[in-house]
């Protein structure tokens, strides 16, 4: 490769006097499935990228041309309001061609599997497809039938790893670091996808890592995985850092598991005497969407410590970064 | 490893073309400086602080990453993806002149790049680059208004320009591309 000294040669990362981690040049493969297949060091390239793509967001012409040319489906075979806005934005931001496939208007009512829909799909040559499914799994199988790049936007009760990557990234944001920090995530720990990416990527990153919620929603095996466990949110909330909130899924609650939405709130939910015993910089957190009342107070979710909105807007930004990761070759170094 | 700028020299270029700057725009009033990462960051800081000694007044500086610009960004199917870094111009470039400041100008492309992102931020009255090495071999309609030192080349050589703040001194040299027998 003839070496143009007038580009910016990816200099090789300086190593942080902080001893944060340094970041990788790359993602090695061509999904992102979960971040259970991430290393450290892909995590912070994902996290400094996402930091110069938020800035992207402010200019008064918010596009940049890395992606022209590309083709980006997103397919959700699962309902989504915010994570769906979420990827088309930051696809548009890089110029990239996006389509939109609902399954409620896709062929799959007529009966056809997920993997004829994908290979018809993928037949007229996408370059990325963005994928929710309701089987936890789905992304994975995905990621061997597909060419194009698989990026997972939840699947079932596995793994939403771009929301993982977005609360990281506003827990590090605020705070400079992931290291070291008290995190406490409440609320129903059986059925969310974003807890088990959450847990996946806070512990790799060395955060603390204290779990809260009614016994019946607390799948067995966690308490072995090196985190706390506990169903006192006092306990969890005491000297946080920072606090998220899962939603209660009422959705894909089969039995009973409590006995009442307004008993969950009084024992489980956050209230402003509860946020009193985590740090007073405290970050008050939630994956959206919110049943206020239930989980979280209005007065916590709209108070000083939240930083829910924050959240949606870095989504963007971490999305972007993870687009133009992975729109790269990932399998080998470029040859010249 | 021939060294054909040492620090010294360096120092004098960059006071020259500080001086050129306020001659040509006839002070600093609506000027800034922008840099294009990585080292054209440091030389710009150097260039407004010796602006403020000339003229007693703050000239602003921002910071213009280009790689989401990069003309060949989507042309390369493997390989990674450049690193990209923050761009930060925190004040507004409409009506202003800016000075785009680079180490190296040589094929052109970078400055292209620098020029479409830096449009999309508004509509400056003018900009104008600043190089501290200007080797020849553009490939496209590209000219610096103010050169620290013209270096004819050839393409197999590359030439580097080290900053005290990026690469612990300041030097230009110029070498024989050990990657180019290799492509």
């Amino acid at each position: 490769m003839n070496a143009d000294t007038t580009r910016p040669t990816p200099a090789a990362p300086a190593s942080p006097s902080d001893g944060s981690p340094i970041p990788a040049n790359r993602l090695r493969g061509k999904d992102l499935v979960g971040i259970a297949e991430l290393s450290v060091e892909e995590i912070t390239l994902i996290l400094d990228t996402a930091l110069a793509m938020k800035e992207i967001s402010s200019r008064p012409i918010k596009k940049v041309p890395a992606l022209r040319g590309k083709t980006v489906v997103n397919l959700f075979f699962e309902a989504s309001t915010r994570t769906r806005t979420s990827f088309e934005i930051a696809e548009k931001r890089l110029s990239a061609d996006t389509l939109n496939i609902a399954a409620s208007t896709s062929s799959v009512v007529k009966g056809e599997t997920l993997a004829d829909t994908v290979h018809n799909i993928e037949a007229m040559s996408p370059d990325l497809l963005v994928v929710r499914h309701s089987s936890s799994g789905s992304c994975h199988f995905l990621s061997r039938i597909c060419r194009a790049g698989v990026i997972n936007a939840g699947d079932g009760m596995h793994e939403h790893p771009t929301q993982a990557l977005l609360d990281a990234f506003t827990i590090r944001e605020r705070k400079g670091r992931l290291a070291g920090l008290k995190v406490a995530i409440c609320g129903d720990l059986l059925h969310s996808r974003v807890l088990r990416s959450n847990l996946l990527l806070l512990t790799k990153m060395g955060a603390d890592v204290w779990l809260c919620g009614p016994p019946t929603l607390i799948p067995a095996g966690f308490a072995q995985s090196g985190v706390h466990v506990t169903s006192s949110v006092d306990e969890a909330v005491e000297g946080a850092d920072a606090v998220m909130m899962l939603r209660i899924q009422l959705e894909r609650m089969l039995g009973g598991f409590f006995p009442s939405l307004r008993e969950y709130f009084n024992v489980f939910g956050m209230t402003q005497d509860r946020v009193r015993r985590a740090k007073p910089d405290v970050l008050i957190m939630h994956p959206g969407p919110m049943n206020r009342g239930v989980e979280i107070s209005s007065d916590v979710a709209d108070g000083p410590y939240s930083v829910i909105l924050d959240q949606v807007a870095n989504g963007v930004a971490v999305r972007m970064a993870i687009l133009y990761l992975l729109s790269g070759g990932a399998e080998h170094e470029a040859v010249a | 490893m021939p060294v054909v700028m040492d620090a010294d020299r360096m120092g004098r270029t960059l006071t020259r073309i500080a001086h050129e700057i306020v001659e040509r725009n006839r002070g600093v009033d609506h000027l800034a400086l922008v840099g294009v990462r990585t080292r054209g960051v440091p030389i710009a800081s150097r260039l407004a602080s010796r602006l403020h000694d000339i003229t007693g007044r703050d000239v602003p500086v921002g910071a213009l990453d280009i790689t989401l610009y990069r003309d060949d960004l989507m042309h390369n199917p493997v390989g990674p993806q450049p690193v990209v870094r923050s761009t930060d111009i925190p004040f507004s470039i409409d009506d202003r002149v800016i000075v785009l400041v680079d180490d190296v100008l040589y094929t052109g492309r970078t400055v292209r790049a620098a020029l479409d992102e830096l449009i999309d931020f508004g509509r400056p009255q003018a900009i104008q680059l600043v190089v501290i090495v200007d080797r020849g071999h553009r490939e496209l309609p590209i000219k610096a208004d103010y050169v620290g030192k013209n270096l004819p080349t050839s393409r197999a050589e590359s030439v580097s320009v080290r900053l005290a703040e990026t690469d612990g001194r300041d030097e230009v040299v110029i070498e024989k591309d050990p990657g180019e027998d290799a492509s």
